[in-house]
């Protein structure tokens, strides 16, 4: 059971993503280079952080249009598993796959230390192993984290239980104190409408260690666990990469 | 899902296009919070100079264009503000398409 994780000029979060797969889990990690065009037969995809084409434009703008996210798109659209995060989130936004975008945090600093987030739905291939109203404890590292969208889509996201993750104290409220970049309603994660596709700005790679606390476990937990269930015959295919790359170079 | 950008190309035939200038101005869209905006607004203040209201920082795009005529770049333009150099979730763009220039051949 392969697990790819896209590999952008400017992600530095792969490894981290990789280890917490093939460490953490146990499972097949496979590195899929952005020129690739081909999904090498993952059952899931992880778009992992950093600064891919060094942020240029807008955070993940550029991304969005490298060969492989030709495929990632047609995967995602037929229901394959897709986590976006940090600067996956942002592409997975820029991609259109998940509405909304992240701007500037309105502190206009780059946050970087750890946040508690909530565990808003469990119904998902990423939280399945967590309990609604878990509090977890991860970092964030971003400049662009603000989550913003026009209200009606905020409206939708909420009557859908489309919000993954929110941002909340110790007590686990979403306080404006514990909202690390102004984002709307406290939201740190959220997932399409086909609930297969969530992104978030924390980093749950890099709490998946006894060292560095295992919180971001369950995420990767989920996952399997929910491969496991779905079993092969609804492994989505990526055959239309072949024809897509034909018709591109057609005259 | 759209084409990407690469799939565009300049239709133009040889010896009938015509250069353009274009410029883009790309904003936060009314509504969207401009942390960048209200950092300078702020600083302005600081500096002494009272008076400056609703700061807006954005970004400025400008490059040339070969088109059949300014209907055709227009078009063109629009296309690439929606699908790349804007996001049409939280900015807003403007086009100014000037002084046409026969092309070089």
């Amino acid at each position: 059971m392969k697990i790819g994780i896209v590999r952008f000029p400017g992600s530095n979060c792969d490894q981290d993503c990789y280890r917490a797969v093939d460490e953490g889990l146990g499972a097949e990690a496979v590195y899929l280079w952005h020129k690739s065009h081909d999904l090498e037969g993952c059952r899931a995809i992880l778009l992992p952080g950093g600064f891919s084409y060094g942020d240029h434009l807008r955070a993940g703008a550029i991304a969005r249009f490298s060969p492989i996210m030709r495929e990632v798109i047609a995967f995602a659209r037929e229901g394959g598993p897709v986590l976006g995060i940090c600067n996956g989130f942002q592409i997975l936004c820029e991609a259109g796959l998940l509405p909304g975008a992240l701007v500037r945090n309105d502190s206009l600093r780059f946050r970087s230390h750890p946040v508690r987030v909530r565990v808003e739905q469990t119904d998902t291939p990423f939280t399945s192993e967590y309990e609604e109203g878990d509090v977890l404890r991860m970092p964030i590292a971003h400049g662009e984290g603000q989550y913003v969208a026009d209200r009606s889509v905020i409206d939708a996201l909420e009557s859908e239980r489309r919000v993954i993750f929110r941002y909340v104290d110790g007590l686990g409220q979403p306080t404006e104190e514990a909202n690390p970049n102004g984002s709307v309603r406290n939201i740190a994660g959220i997932c399409d409408e086909g609930r297969r596709i969530v992104g978030l700005m924390p980093h749950p790679e890099r709490v998946v260690s006894k060292l560095l606390g295992t919180d971001g476990l369950g995420v990767f937990h989920s996952l399997i666990g929910s491969l496991r269930a779905t079993g092969d015959t609804a492994m989505p295919t990526t055959k239309t990469h072949a024809a897509e790359a034909a018709e591109a170079s057609a005259p | 899902m759209r084409p990407p950008l690469y799939l565009y190309r300049c239709t133009s035939r040889k010896g009938e296009t015509v250069r353009f200038e274009v410029e883009i101005q790309v904003t936060p869209r009314e509504g969207i919070v401009d942390p960048e905006g209200q950092t300078i607004g702020q600083a302005l203040g600081n500096l002494g100079y009272a008076g400056v209201h609703h700061v807006k920082a954005g970004r400025l795009v400008h490059f040339e264009l070969d088109a059949d005529d300014a209907d055709q770049a227009r078009s063109s333009v629009d296309r690439m503000c929606e699908e790349l150099i804007a996001n049409p979730v939280i900015e807003r763009y403007e086009v100014q398409i000037k002084s046409p220039q026969t092309a070089s051949p």
